[in-house]
């Protein structure tokens, strides 16, 4: 297999970046996406070039380092796959391979193909987790979880924070990944007494980061490679009115309908979240 | 040879843990947030370490060189993570699980440390289901097992294919909560290059910036090391590509000893490699033993389909070998089974380094649904990669690289031969003897960090009376500089070579002579290779030299020199330990019909390496292991 090697160059976040095309031979079906840019870097290296840096670590499609745009799919033409799990077979119809990184305001490019996905981290550290400290816990069996809760709370679970739903989106949107992470909380009877505040915080975190706004047109759920799908943008938005409702019931104490388990969930939301 | 005292508290087995919890030294509430803790690494070990001594109070400074803390290799852990719940009911209990790893690491671990590790092993799965970690279950909602390699009964608690990822988010979740609050500063893109040590104690690191190559010192009044395994050093491993050696390998040339460095685990079920690219392998989780059988045609050089075998001229070696564990034998015993078979020449594929693992009978029996909820996720990766579909023909596995259950030698309390440098999960060589259970790595790195450390961190820090250390002495100058003037070096280095291409070259002197068999001719050639290539470093070193940015090339090279000295030593140990036991088989020593032979009258201790400078032969010291409530025996799972 030969094929032309388009790959967006950058040396800096400030500085501009070009395409370089460079072309490569002798590679073969069960070559990985990833391991061809490896055998282009041993080749730049050799040649005292500067090898293309591109993020990876796991390569078996879980830790959610890679990700670049190939030929304008994000993680590549394949659906429901990270780019380290796609295979030069799955390419082979291409003659050229053109590769960009992530665009978006809220991922900046650091080099080449990397780009600075740290925003994710800060939403999640804004409420993205159950408020415990280690120690002290009851039996895990003391609360019985039906299957098909655990499994949907798992679905949701299993996002990687790879940031394709924020490349793919055209408004460069976070909402399916932070909807993940609502989503698999608020499905549990653990994360009941925090769900108004988290929603609230997550998506004030989210606004500062510079994402842009959803607007329903799915181009996430159709690039994330773990299915993470719109069903939980429906839920967090659920999850977001709810909140909002409640918080403005909090304003008013007298409402009729404030009663008792309101007081519960506004208890625990101060105890987790003291100042 | 110098003793090793490990600290083990005495008293009855069961009681040592909480016996030492009472007789710990606190430190008082107000004080915990005048002492200020580095982390290095944030895996399970790590992130839970740092969540929970910040939750205590003091002051958390974690440290990685991934973009974020949830990239850690903890989270490909696939299986799952064993507890002695009994959920099951099938008799297990503490004592149970304590035997099973002590005797599934070939009584080569110290006993009061697995004890604990097993006792605190149900308050993880506790705390986990209560962060939201989202465990299979059955219809009526409760905690589902299943059983692993090593064990007859069900203990091991899982999330699908995908264990480590949400027990790493949990904890991952545990830190976050702590960075919102301001108790844990997390430093990303930063690698650990030296630890620090003053007057005797560790102090502090120094680290690179791998975006803009800054070299910053940071104190602290304790480390803890939590950077995990070495199993890259073999090139082609399980692990994730940037795992690596460093910050254990720098911080034992500081004095701390590095413990049966020789004790690698190969994992029997990895997906074969295919080519000369080869970049890593990815592993097929010991779960699929449960339900898939392993097997070899008959026949030499059979090159039918497996579909046109029939079934007795199959020969399902595991079962037929060890009728009581059959497939579910050890990963050391099935590892070296499957290379066995396949060196006389059954083995299958294109290259014949290969075995069937075969689910076509569990199908029949639970059905397709079921065996898709179960392993939905692997049967998947695995058809993404080989291109076939493991519900049409069987798996092709073979052994890789996978876990070493050597690392920087620990006391009791964690501690390293450096006071104040405390070592956790994979980086440390505590639980798991000479070859480490299934579902066992995730309970020992969340056990180290949520469980143990904060006791006994603070048991050293209400009675070590350490000072706060300052940067601008010259211990740190010191270690910056020699960093710095290192990494200029390497930079100017203009020779051929690419770090890649020594570090392939070193994995195969590793596979071939340090790997699941070994013998005191191959090692010595080992030896005498590895010196070779560490002079091929020096002189011929090629790296990029254009980039004031992220420069892979000049991480791999400070990683490739590490792994290169740590070869060395592994391949010493490994010739050092004239006996077989676990995962280190030295082919000279074997019962008749081919199992490890162990010599406890020799051998039944640690064998823990001081380094003594440069060019000098390590020096070796020896903790005994003393065996009081286990009678050693010769492992049998026939
Ligand atoms: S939702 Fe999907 S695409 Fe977005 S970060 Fe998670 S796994 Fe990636
Ligand atoms: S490298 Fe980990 S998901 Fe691709």
């Amino acid at each position: 297999m030969k094929m032309n090697i388009k790959i967006w160059r950058q040396a800096f976040q400030t500085t501009r970046g070009n395409f370089q095309t460079y072309i490569l031979e002798n590679m073969d079906d069960n070559m990985s996406f990833l391991e061809m840019l490896d055998v282009l870097n041993e080749k730049i290296l050799h040649e005292g070039g500067d090898p293309v840096s591109f993020s990876h670590d796991c390569r078996e499609g879980i830790c959610g380092s890679c990700g670049v745009v190939i030929n304008g799919r994000v993680h590549g033409p394949l659906q429901g796959v990270t780019t380290c799990q796609i295979y030069m077979r799955h390419l082979k119809h291409y003659k050229t391979l053109v590769i960009e990184p992530w665009r978006a305001r809220a991922f900046p490019i650091i080099k080449d193909l990397v780009t600075d996905r740290q925003a994710f981290d800060r939403i999640l550290q804004a409420g993205g987790y159950i408020s415990i400290n280690t120690g002290g816990i009851p039996d895990a069996n003391a609360t019985p979880i039906g299957r098909h809760i655990a499994d949907q709370a798992f679905a949701a679970a299993s996002c990687i924070g790879c940031g394709a739903c924020v490349a793919a989106c055209p408004n460069a949107s976070a909402n399916l990944f932070v909807s993940a992470k609502i989503s698999h909380l608020a499905f549990l009877p653990q994360g009941q007494p925090e769900k108004n505040h988290r929603v609230e915080s997550m998506l004030k975190a989210m606004d500062k980061e510079g994402f842009g706004n959803c607007s329903n047109t799915a181009a996430c759920e159709f690039e994330c490679p773990k299915g993470i799908t719109l069903k939980n943008i429906a839920k967090l938005n659920r999850e977001y009115f709810e909140a909002l409702f409640r918080s403005s019931l909090e304003e008013h104490p007298t409402h009729p309908h404030h009663g008792k388990g309101d007081e519960v969930a506004h208890a625990a939301f101060h105890d987790t979240h003291e100042k | 040879m110098n003793k090793l005292n490990p600290n083990t508290p005495d008293g009855n087995l069961a009681n040592k843990w909480k016996d030492q919890l009472f007789n710990f030294k606190l430190v008082n509430p107000a004080n915990k947030r005048k002492f200020d803790i580095i982390v290095i690494g944030c895996g399970l070990a790590g992130s839970s370490a740092a969540a929970s001594l910040a939750e205590l109070g003091y002051n958390i400074k974690i440290f990685t060189y991934h973009d974020s803390p949830r990239r850690a290799h903890s989270i490909a852990a696939q299986g799952g993570i064993n507890a002695a719940k009994n959920y099951q009911n099938d008799g297990d209990n503490v004592h149970r699980l304590f035997y099973d790893t002590i005797k599934g690491g070939d009584f080569r671990s110290r006993e009061a440390n697995v004890h604990r590790l097993a006792e605190i092993s149900e308050k993880i799965i506790d705390q986990c289901v209560a962060q939201g970690v989202p465990f299979a279950r059955d219809y009526g909602g409760h905690l589902d097992n299943r059983s692993f390699g090593g064990a007859q009964v069900s203990r091991t608690f899982y999330a699908k294919g995908q264990t480590g990822q949400q027990l790493l988010l949990g904890a991952y979740g545990a830190l976050n909560r702590q960075i919102h609050k301001k108790k844990v500063t997390v430093y990303n893109y930063h690698e650990m290059l030296d630890l620090v040590v003053i007057d005797g104690k560790a102090v502090g690191v120094v680290t690179r910036d791998l975006r803009t190559g800054e070299i910053s010192s940071h104190a602290a009044h304790a480390i803890v090391l939590a950077s995990g395994g070495y199993s890259n050093i073999f090139y082609l491993s399980t692990n994730a590509k940037a795992s690596n050696a460093t910050a254990i390998w720098r911080a034992h040339k500081k004095g701390a000893f590095f413990a049966n460095p020789c004790f690698t685990q190969i994992h029997p079920t990895c997906i074969p490699a295919s080519g000369h690219y080869q970049s890593k392998l990815t592993l097929m989780s010991e779960s699929l033993r449960n339900d898939g059988r392993v097997w070899v045609p008959k026949k030499k050089n059979d090159g039918r389909y497996p579909e046109q075998i029939p079934q007795n001229e199959r020969d399902y070696f595991l079962e037929r070998k060890y009728p009581s564990f059959g497939n579910l034998v050890p990963r050391d015993v099935a590892a070296r089974n499957i290379k066995e078979v396949c060196d006389e020449g059954f083995g299958v594929g294109s290259t014949g380094l290969a075995v069937y693992l075969d689910f076509e009978d569990a199908i029949k029996r639970l059905g397709e649904e079921e065996i898709e909820s179960k392993y939905g996720n692997l049967f998947e990766m695995y058809e993404l990669i080989t291109g076939d579909d493991p519900f049409v023909t069987p798996m092709k596995i073979y052994p890789a690289a996978h876990y070493t259950m050597g690392g920087l030698w620990v006391d009791y309390n964690l501690m390293s031969t450096i006071p104040g440098l405390f070592v956790l999960g994979e980086a440390n060589f505590s639980d798991h003897g000479a070859n480490r259970l299934g579902a066992s790595a995730l309970m020992q790195g969340l056990a180290d960090g949520y469980f143990v450390i904060p006791y006994t961190l603070g048991n050293y820090l209400a009675t070590a009376n350490v000072g706060k250390p300052d940067v601008q002495s010259p211990e740190f100058k010191e270690a910056e500089k020699s960093i710095s003037t290192e990494t200029g070096k390497m930079l100017a280095s203009n020779g051929t070579t690419t770090p890649d291409e020594i570090h392939r070259k070193l994995g195969e002197i590793m596979r071939d002579y340090v790997g699941m068999a070994r013998n005191a001719a191959g090692l010595k050639i080992a030896n005498a290779e590895i010196q070779k290539l560490k002079q091929e470093f020096k002189n011929n070193l090629k790296i990029s030299m254009q980039s004031e940015n992220l420069n892979d090339s000049l991480e791999k090279a400070g990683r490739v020199k590490d792994f290169l000295e740590l070869a060395e030593l592994m391949a010493e140990d490994a010739l050092q330990r004239n006996e077989s036991c676990g995962g280190h088989f030295r082919t000279e020593y074997q019962t008749p019909e081919g199992e490890a032979l162990r010599n406890d009258r020799k051998f039944a201790h640690v064998s823990a390496w001081e380094y003594i400078g440069k060019n000098k032969q390590h020096k070796l010291h020896i903790e005994k292991l003393k065996f009081e409530y286990i009678k050693l025996s010769s492992r049998s799972y026939k």
